[in-house]
């Protein structure tokens, strides 16, 4: 059986899923609660000068019927005093000594001030610190947040205010919403962060009511940009993550979009430690964790992973610049004649969306008749035009009908930067 | 309807819930969800299988985008009765049948009830999505107000005809007013349905028979064209002892009431048995059940398997608790003081005739009784006949069905026929897809310049 406990900095946590700072960890009754449904670790929602929040906060973007594909918010740091969370923070390491409690942290960008709170959240026995760097909206006009996440010598300046008297973990949180997150990446690195996590979420303005024209989430008729997050960011996190785990060598923290084991096992291939979930949580509850263990023991145990090292990581080569992919290898689509149900929407695609490749069956379907005796219509791709683009087959509803197989070229393997003689 | 023995009355709430429209409307979110389902298929297999080839993918799109104004538009231009097809077509054998969600092994999309969510919206809030077109002069009369006259005469209307529909009923609609089983289409949503026509301009001349009150010399002098849709005439006799006794009655003269009256002054007996094994038949039994009948016998003289009704509706009469007597004849009904008091039957085999034919023989001696106070006919109706022939000088088929060339003219080209009076009954989308064909032929026939384009 596939042991799922992780060394982050030298600390054990039960499993690579912790809660992330948000709504889910803004109290001691819930982080508790969290522990017993069997997250190893939770981020307390970001302590500070407490603010008041805005009615309403969220909006989100729902796909064919299914809700909340995307979601934003407008909301700010913990609203209760950081006394309050500090003595609840005590309480849960109390009753939970083995899980882990990260306190995220977020206050004026003076050394003092950080420096006190760093020392408070220590005292007040919580495992590791989240430097909260990311909050895109709201705080960073106030000098806080992004403000600080979106510039490198901010970032660095006050990691290393941090470092200088904390005793446990640091890890700076990173906010997407730069032009090049490796060098915000680096910069933590150099101020002695002992981790980063990312993403934050990402600057959005979530709908637009067509009737009022106020934008949500709606408050008092008006709106204001907000963090955008769910499923629909994953393979921005996956790209982030990838891109800081080339750059730097600290632990990286994944988190955007994981809803489901194979969510987090991808964020661990490309680098990830441990993974933080706050959507799927706020979506679903707590018990979300009990599959995201339990699946991802299981595909560890199918591939002989014993433990999560054993796959860390192991997508990052692969990985390329586009220069360095191999320009000679080519595949084609081919259809599954058995399988085709003869919605013909692959032959609506590359007609119109791609490269003319695939060619209508006639009237009679090609001879194939449904369970009601009814033609059905199977395409036919046209082996000479296709150029392995993969529209058809990501556009096809049933699985497996439509596969990209590969032809020899006869050709050894050439990229671009070969080509052009760069390659170095 | 003199009967013996009548089922006690239900509560007023009994009854609405045994009728309840089935399966009920679907909610916003319920609609959202399947209508995301559906594949957008390109050059998609249900528009084919639809008679009046509505574009499927596209209204279900609609109803994804939320434009339901826009989705109704695309059902009712290419169906104008999309609203009652929505509840009462066979979509099991048509669109739905042909849904290449079955291939996938996944259930069909559920079109005709996304049918009736996007015609409802436009019904519910009076949206008036189409008008009459520029007027060209011309009139036509339209003969019965059924489906396949209320789709000429929408048609025609919207080319700029002007047209008048004289009708023997009170109330307008045809079968789908009068006959449809209520539990899929309540009169009054018929009668919604037909105001949408009205709001065209089609005038309706109700409680007015062609060849009686009106004659065809008249229309034929008032009028340009004149299209007839009359559907079929009265169900087949039994042709046994005691046919003529009180409570020994056709499908639609029982089926009418459950229609047009309250269910509560809706005569039936306590025991019923019906006779024949059609979608009429089920509809008869099933109401018969739903009225409070205690015990409902369906006689047909054939097995099982031969049975001609869908799937589906056997299914529902075997839910509601129906008793079938497979290959079973009814021989004689017994009277007692001229009221219909028992049935008797006799059990039948198939044999091969001498010309190598299966025929039905009775077996002598398998003779038995059943109690009842009600008897229906559903074994089919007739087509009119002598109405047609003889005043209207209109060509019949051998099987009495009105002769038409493929724009649905008869043998007297100033006359248009459509519907059950020429297809012999089939369902409530064919005399639509017929009546707006018939109205194309009206249309090229009076000259028109779009019939050339087409
Ligand atoms: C019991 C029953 C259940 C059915 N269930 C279904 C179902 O679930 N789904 C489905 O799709 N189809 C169903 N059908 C079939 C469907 O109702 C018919 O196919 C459809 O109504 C045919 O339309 P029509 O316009 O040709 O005829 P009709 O609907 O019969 O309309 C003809 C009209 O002409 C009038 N008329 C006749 N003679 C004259 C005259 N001389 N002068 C003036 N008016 C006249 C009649 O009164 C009637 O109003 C059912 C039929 C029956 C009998
Ligand atoms: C396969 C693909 C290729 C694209 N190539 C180009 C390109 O060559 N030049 C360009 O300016 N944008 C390119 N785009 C971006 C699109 O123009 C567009 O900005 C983007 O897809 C967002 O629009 P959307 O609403 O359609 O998703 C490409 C998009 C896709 C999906
Ligand atoms: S892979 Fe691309 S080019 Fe080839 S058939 Fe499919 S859609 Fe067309």
């Amino acid at each position: 059986m596939a042991d799922l406990k992780t060394n982050f900095c030298g600390l054990q946590s039960p499993n690579p899923f912790w809660l992330a700072s948000g709504p889910p960890t803004n109290t001691g009754g819930q982080v508790m609660r969290a522990f017993e449904a069997g997250w190893g670790g939770a981020v307390w929602k970001t302590i500070g000068d407490p603010i008041r929040n805005t009615s309403s906060r969220y909006g989100a973007i729902d796909l064919n019927g299914v809700k909340m594909m995307g979601l934003n918010n407008i909301e700010l740091i913990s609203d209760r005093s950081i006394e309050t969370n500090l003595r609840e923070i005590t309480e849960v390491k109390k009753r939970f000594p083995k899980h882990l409690v990260i306190a995220s942290l977020m206050v004026e960008s003076k050394r003092e001030v950080w420096q006190d709170i760093v020392r408070r959240a220590e005292d007040a026995g919580s495992d590791a610190l989240e430097l909260n760097f990311g909050c895109p909206h709201g705080m960073s006009e106030r000098g806080m947040g992004a403000a600080v996440g979106q510039v490198p010598e901010y970032t660095e300046m006050i990691t290393s205010w941090a470092k200088q008297v904390a005793q446990t973990p640091v890890i700076s949180k990173l906010t997407p919403n730069v032009t090049d997150i490796t060098r915000i990446a680096a910069a933590a690195e150099q101020g002695g962060a002992d981790a980063v996590s990312l993403i934050n979420t990402i600057n959005s303005l979530m709908s637009v009511d067509l009737e009022s024209f106020a934008p949500t989430p709606n408050v008092a008729g008006k709106s204001s940009h907000g963090g955008y997050c769910g499923p629909a960011v994953k393979p921005i996190a996956l790209h982030l993550i990838s891109s800081v785990a080339k750059k730097i060598k600290i632990p990286i923290v994944g988190i955007g979009g994981i809803g489901n084991w194979r969510d987090a096992a991808e964020h661990i291939a490309v680098g990830a430690t441990c993974v933080q979930v706050c959507t799927a949580a706020m979506h679903y509850g707590f018990r979300i964790v009990e599959d995201m263990a339990d699946g991802l023991a299981a595909y560890m145990d199918d591939h002989a992973y014993g433990r999560i090292e054993d796959f860390r990581g192991r997508a990052i080569p692969n990985v390329l610049d586009w220069g360095d992919l191999d320009l000679n290898y080519k595949v084609i689509a081919r259809i599954d004649r058995e399988l085709c149900i003869g919605c013909q929407l692959c032959y609506a695609a590359c007609e119109d969306g791609a490269h003319q490749a695939i060619e209508r069956a006639d009237a009679t379907g090609g001879g194939k008749k449904n369970t009601n005796g009814m033609g059905v219509h199977v395409p036919r791709i046209i082996d000479e035009e296709c150029v392995g683009c993969n529209l058809c087959a990501l556009v096809c509803p049933v699985d497996r009908c439509i596969t990209m197989v590969q032809v020899d070229t006869g050709l050894p393997p050439m990229s671009w930067k070969q080509r052009t003689g760069q390659a170095g | 309807m003199n009967l013996r023995e009548t089922a006690p009355k239900l509560s007023p709430e009994q009854y609405e819930k045994n009728f309840a429209e089935s399966p009920p409307a679907m909610t916003s979110r319920q609609a959202a969800i399947e209508a995301a389902r559906c594949l957008y298929c390109f050059d998609a297999p249900c528009i084919s299988a639809c008679p009046t080839h509505i574009d499927v993918p596209t209204f279900i799109k609609k109803i994804s985008s939320d434009n339901l104004r826009g989705s109704a538009r695309v059902i009712l231009e290419a169906n104008i009765l999309g609203h009652s097809c929505g509840r009462v077509c066979p979509t099991e054998v048509l669109c739905e049948g042909a849904c290449v969600m079955h291939e996938k092994q996944e259930k069909p999309i559920e079109i005709g009830r996304l049918q009736r969510f996007a015609v409802d919206y436009v019904l519910d809030r009076n949206i008036q999505l189409f008008h009459a077109g520029q007027p060209n002069g011309k009139r036509v009369a339209c003969v019965g107000a059924g489906p396949a006259s209320l789709a000429c005469a929408a048609e025609l209307a919207k080319f700029g005809y002007l047209v008048t529909i004289f009708d023997r009923n009170e109330l307008p609609g045809g079968l789908d007013t009068h006959g449809i089983a209520a539990y899929k289409l309540r009169a009054k949503d018929s009668l919604r349905e037909v105001d949408l026509i009205r709001a065209l301009g089609v005038e309706f001349r109700q409680n007015t028979t062609v060849g009686r009150d009106v004659l065809f010399e008249k229309l034929e002098k008032d009028f340009d064209a004149i299209f007839i849709g009359i559907g079929l005439g009265e169900t087949w006799d039994l042709k046994i002892p005691g046919d003529e006794l009180d409570g020994v009655v056709g499908a639609m003269e029982f089926i009418e009431p459950t229609k047009t009256r309250a269910f509560k002054d809706v005569p039936v007996g306590r025991r019923v048995a019906c006779i024949g094994a059609g979608n009429t038949a089920i509809d008869v039994v099933t109401a018969a059940k739903r009225l409070g009948a205690e015990q409902v016998h369906l006689i047909y003289r054939r097995g099982e398997t031969d049975m001609p009704a869908f799937r589906y509706e056997y299914d529902l009469a075997k839910l509601d608790g129906v008793t079938f007597h497979w290959r079973t004849q009814p021989t004689r009904a017994i009277g007692q003081d001229g009221k219909v008091s028992a049935l008797e039957c006799v059990h039948t085999r198939s044999e091969s005739a001498a010309d190598g034919s299966r025929k039905i023989a009775t077996i002598p001696g398998s003779e038995f009784i059943i109690d009842v106070d009600l008897i229906v006919r559903a074994i089919g109706q007739k087509p009119v006949t002598q109405l047609l022939h003889e005043v209207a000088a209109v060509a019949l088929r051998e099987n009495g069905t009105i002769a038409v060339n493929k724009n649905h003219q008869t043998g007297n080209p100033k006359y248009f026929a459509a519907g059950d009076c020429v297809n012999g009954g089939k369902e409530v989308v064919d005399a639509v897809a017929e009546g707006m064909a018939a109205a194309r032929g009206i249309d090229a026939w009076c000259g028109s310049p779009r019939a050339k384009q087409a």
